[in-house]
């Protein structure tokens, strides 16, 4: 701030070096805190979804113990699949809440701004609308996919926690619990989850619910839903094909095949074989990309138009 | 220096002309109002200075061109567009940490001390307070940033008298000086008329009235003629003649205050007055909408 201001009387008119480049970081980290503070469902939801989970965790260590002699007998694979069941569950309940609000919030921000008039306070700040866009962008895409990751972690490791007392204090090993959870390589299957499915394969997702946010009037959730049904029945009437439905689906099924070579129907347990390379030269990837881009050049574009509705 | 040139600006919503070709300029340190009545163009004036609308013609404000320039002229442009923007959800300090975050002008000391005057408290919501104290506090987080220029479209709209008071005096006393340029739209033109230095009517998207208020208190002078001598008054040329009260009172443009003074009392007419008088005379324009114009 002192720096800044020193620096004015001469700067004006022809901004400096050391001005730009704090105008760029800077108004970017308030436009992100900004969301946080309009839209706290972004953390709320997840950590109510975790609340709940905690909760229902209870059912399962008040029996554990009984649990634990009925799997010693079983083979490892069983073992696993009866024990990190509730920690899979917790792990893809909070990723579904995290992309529930991510589609909720994605096709509100840029609508809400204008039906609540307040473009017209953020656009009297030195923010530009890039800036302003790539802020509300990077909620979907960067911080509920790392919201979703923390609190998983920090759930998965109240409930090995938990267990381990139990399990202890009925005077039972917890090393079979330990071992087969396998808890690190978990984690670490979830993050590469979230940053190849959640941030790069569903971008354009994010990108055109952003676009239909920044250009509805109004019911921006019937503007995002009705193009694609009306594309879907068009082919289906005119070529008796279902090419885009097919797209679509590719899309949201999060691209799996390029992503890991499965071996169970939930995307992230430690059987599974991580398949980087695949994902990054799949042509899929980098369509969507594009796509994404596209959109989100568009969405920028359209709130430099838009003001209040 | 000037502030902002504007050289036949024109903006068309489908067939509706907004803004028909309007030229203006206003000088460093001038406190302008832009009045007219709804639908005249004062709005889409106003956003096309703010880079908020694009338009045709040429327009610089601080020697930039606001459509293309937009996030880098609101670092020395602050506006007010209207009471109700500021974001109902947003707590009053946060208010203050996003401005500071973002705007390298902005004087968080300086907003606190304004917001110290009045009873906003720190920890309340936008949507928890009145509509007098949401436009405190925008005043409060505008005056706190050092700017060359501040827009105010209606910004005491729906506002007691005593709130609008409050606001263009501490406008004058906390925050005008030679070096800041103001350009304020209201309808509530009695309010403003000490305030100005300059005035300016807009009409259908054209400039019709442009002068500084010395010459407006020059140039228009308001008889309240003795009712014998209404016959020689008429043979003057007013602009414009109403009837209050069984007297009839004329208005004069460019005359001789010594020759008016043998006919009635002579006086400054008010901003209202003259709007009358000039939007009256066309016919179809509605010149009702200024308050105090029928007083």
């Amino acid at each position: 701030m002192n720096t800044q201001s020193n620096t004015l009387p001469e700067s004006f008119g022809s901004q400096g070096s050391a001005p730009a480049a704090l105008s760029a970081t800077r108004p970017f980290y308030w436009s992100v805190r900004r969301e946080l503070w309009e839209y706290r469902s972004i953390y709320l939801a997840p950590l109510a979804i975790a609340g709940v989970i905690l909760l229902g965790f209870v059912f399962v260590l008040i029996p554990l113990p009984q649990t634990m002699r009925a799997v010693s007998s079983l083979d490892a694979a069983h073992q696993r699949a009866a024990l990190a069941q509730p920690y899979d569950f917790a792990a893809g309940l909070i990723m579904g809440a995290a992309f529930l609000v991510s589609i909720f919030y994605s096709l509100d921000t840029l609508y809400g701004e204008r039906r609540d008039r307040s473009i017209w306070f953020w656009k009297s700040l030195p923010v530009s609308d890039l800036t302003t866009v790539l802020a509300k962008a990077s909620i979907p895409l960067l911080v509920l996919p790392m919201v979703a990751f923390v609190i998983t972690v920090v759930i998965q490791s109240i409930m090995l926690l938990l267990s381990s007392v139990v399990l202890l204090a009925s005077g039972l090993s917890v090393a079979t619990l330990w071992t087969q959870l396998e808890l690190y390589q978990t984690l670490l299957g979830l993050l590469y989850h979230l940053v190849t499915v959640h941030m790069l394969w569903y971008a354009p997702i994010y990108a055109w619910l952003l676009l239909v946010s920044a250009w509805a009037r109004r019911t921006p959730f019937l503007w995002a839903v009705l193009p694609p049904l009306a594309i879907d029945i068009f082919e289906k009437v005119a070529f008796h094909s279902s090419h885009f439905v097919a797209l679509l689906e590719y899309r949201f099924s999060g691209g799996s095949e390029a992503v890991a070579s499965m071996q169970g129907d939930f995307p992230i347990h430690p059987g599974m074989h991580l398949t980087p390379l695949n994902f990054l030269s799949s042509p899929g990837l980098w369509i969507g990309l594009v796509v994404f881009a596209a959109f989100l050049t568009a969405a920028v574009r359209l709130r430099r138009y838009q003001g209040p509705i | 220096m000037t502030v902002i040139e504007a050289r036949g600006l024109r903006k068309a919503f489908g067939t509706t002309i907004a803004l028909d070709g309007v030229n203006l300029r206003v000088e460093e340190g001038r406190i302008l109002g832009l009045i007219g009545p709804n639908g005249a163009g004062k709005t889409t004036a106003l956003n096309a200075i703010l880079g908020l609308t694009p338009y045709q013609g040429e327009l610089r404000v601080l020697g930039r061109d606001p459509w293309n320039e937009r996030d880098q002229l609101m670092r020395d442009v602050c506006f007010i567009a209207d009471v109700a923007v500021l974001p109902r959800w947003v707590r009053v300090s946060q208010a203050l940490d996003y401005v500071a975050g973002v705007h390298p002008r902005f004087d968080r000391a300086k907003a606190e001390g304004f917001l110290a005057k009045t009873d906003i408290r720190r920890a309340s919501k936008v949507r928890e307070l009145s509509k007098g104290m949401v436009t405190q506090l925008h005043l409060a987080l505008v005056m706190a940033i050092d700017a060359k220029l501040l827009v105010l479209d209606e910004p005491t709209l729906g506002l007691d008298i005593l709130y609008r008071k409050q606001f263009y005096d501490s406008l004058l006393s906390d925050y005008f000086d030679r070096s800041r340029t103001i350009v304020v739209t209201t309808h509530q033109v009695e309010d403003v008329q000490h305030v100005l230095t300059d005035l300016m009517f807009i009409n259908r998207g054209r400039i019709v009235l442009d002068c500084s208020m010395e010459d407006f208190e020059s140039r228009y002078l308001e008889v309240k003629v003795h009712p014998e001598h209404v016959a020689a008054a008429r043979a003057l040329r007013p602009i414009h003649e109403r009837q209050v009260l069984g007297r009839s009172i004329l208005l004069f443009d460019r005359v001789d205050r010594q020759q008016l003074a043998a006919l009635g009392d002579v006086r400054t007419p008010s901003i209202a007055d003259l709007f009358v008088a000039v939007m009256g005379n066309k016919p179809g324009n509605r010149a009702g909408e200024v308050q105090g114009a029928a007083q």
